[in-house]
């Protein structure tokens, strides 16, 4: 063979994988840029307000963290054609799969508030009431969902998660040095040596890469478009795919706020964007625009784990590839879950502080156990039998489990008692 | 009161159809479940004591 027919079927194989790629993608990049949810996008540009480019190496460690944990889910969705809760049901028997399901309830609904609390936030920069966008928001993602196609659901949060992309030309608008980024952000280091305000942030990074509702959507996404065993490389990849995508998203925020707020104190993204404004006006628009898609985006996804969880435990129909009247307890727990979200953000004197702090609590009781159960399920060699995990697999995932679950646990801890640490 | 009553015999049916736990307990499992059994407990107690000195 001469050597344009050598170029032409490499060619062919690679194109071939990349249409074979396209096809399987969506539950891996979906989860994972969903994870910059409007809570995710507050750490990052108070992390790039206050220590500028210093822990961008630290966000460049959460690529793998992220990546383990996730394709777990990926692996168990594909064999056991099972969303989490089911399998945590069926696994460890009723006890523990009412108390993830019951605690998985409450941990999205509290997080799905402060997803409105982004958005409303976010919207409010443009001059647009809370109530107006809270009914948009309710309205568009009811249209989104009520298409009865999966497929289609699944493009239009790829659309989203495209716009999510916004800060990576807002970080090119802002000038940043080069040079900055590289010596002060690549090279580990702790700015101002280790102290409780560095350690509580770090923490927040770790708390908004891995959240409880992650693993049983991504699960659950997998089966509802129907992966099977073969797809699992291209879901890996899918996974990896998305967790660089979300660090990169991050760090691109940490060099707008680190740019441009340097040293200026940040409680939330819509504050940042607010003063971004007064700076440059396009930066602060988009920073508001990438606010309003991550709560969007992480709303669209939250409200839809809980109600593939509640339909696979109580065995209603819950395929997106279904429509209202064939499962209409599906549909309506999503919408009650959106509703009554979107209401509390528009209740005058609403505690909204407190839920922040309770999202952060009670996401700690849930995590560990669903990361537990994680581990378990994949060492269940009866029903993985070759995906069960293997001993580096084991190695690389427990020593990640067990770092999230006491980093995170410290979080929850000391959102409880903010002295106990000083 | 019918969807209650409808509510609650599904709850009944759930807890029958997962009463006993899939995996097979080996001893990792159960050390695993048993050390999350305690970290809940004293997390939740955690939670009563903070709710308790907050009242």
């Amino acid at each position: 063979m001469d050597f344009f027919s050598v170029l032409y079927f490499r060619f062919k194989k690679v194109w071939k994988a990349v249409r074979l790629y396209l096809v399987i993608a969506g539950p891996g990049l979906v989860v994972m840029i969903a994870d910059n949810d409007a809570g995710g996008i507050t750490t990052y540009a108070a992390t790039g307000a206050k220590y500028g480019y210093h822990l961008i190496w630290f966000l460049l460690l959460l690529i793998p963290v992220a990546y383990y944990v996730q394709e777990m889910t990926v692996r168990l969705g594909a064999v056991t054609k099972r969303g989490h809760a089911e399998a945590i049901f069926e696994s460890f028997g009723a006890f523990w799969g009412w108390f993830s399901l019951i605690d998985l309830m409450f941990v999205d609904w509290l997080t799905l508030v402060t997803e409105f609390v982004g958005m409303t936030a976010a919207l409010s920069i443009f001059g647009i009431p809370a109530w107006i966008t809270v009914i948009l928001v309710v309205l568009l993602m009811s249209i989104i969902v009520l298409n009865g196609r999966y497929w289609t659901w699944e493009k239009i949060a790829l659309g989203f998660c495209l716009l999510n992309l916004i800060y990576i030309p807002a970080a090119f608008m802002v000038n940043p040095s080069v040079s900055s980024i590289l010596g002060q952000g690549l090279i580990p280091n702790l700015p101002g040596g280790f102290n409780n305000e560095l350690f509580f942030l770090l923490m927040a990074n770790i708390g908004t890469t891995i959240a409880p509702w992650m693993l049983f959507f991504q699960q659950s996404s997998v089966v509802d478009k129907g992966l099977q065993e073969k797809d699992i490389n291209m879901g890996k990849l899918d996974t990896l795919i998305g967790s660089i995508i979300t660090v990169v998203v991050a760090i691109f925020i940490v060099i707008v706020t680190g740019t441009l707020l340097n040293g200026a104190p940040i409680d939330d993204a819509a504050t940042a964007a607010r003063m971004l404004m007064k700076t440059n006006h396009y930066v602060g628009a988009f920073m508001a625009i990438g606010l309003f898609d991550a709560g969007l985006l992480g709303a669209i996804c939250i409200s839809l784990a809980s109600s593939w969880a509640f339909g696979e435990i109580f065995g209603w129909a819950h395929s997106l590839n279904t429509k209202v009247k064939e499962a209409p307890w599906f549909y309506i727990s999503f919408f009650l879950t959106l509703a009554t979200a979107g209401v509390v953000p528009l209740i005058p004197g609403a505690p909204l502080v407190l839920i922040t702090l309770f999202v952060q609590v009670v996401a700690v009781t849930l995590l560990p156990a669903a990361l537990v159960f994680l581990i378990l399920l994949l060492n269940d060699k009866k029903t993985m039998g070759e995906y069960a995990n293997t001993p580096l697999q084991n190695t690389v995932s427990v020593i990640i489990v067990v770092l999230i679950i006491v980093l995170s646990t410290l979080y929850g801890v000391s959102a409880l008692f903010p002295n106990l640490f000083q | 009161m019918r969807m209650l009553k409808q509510f609650r015999s599904k709850i009944r049916e759930i807890n029958q159809r997962y009463g006993k736990p899939k995996i097979e307990m080996s001893k990792g499992v159960k050390f695993s479940l048993a050390v999350l059994r305690i970290y809940l407990f004293v997390l939740v107690l955690l939670m009563i004591y903070k709710f308790i000195t907050v009242l």
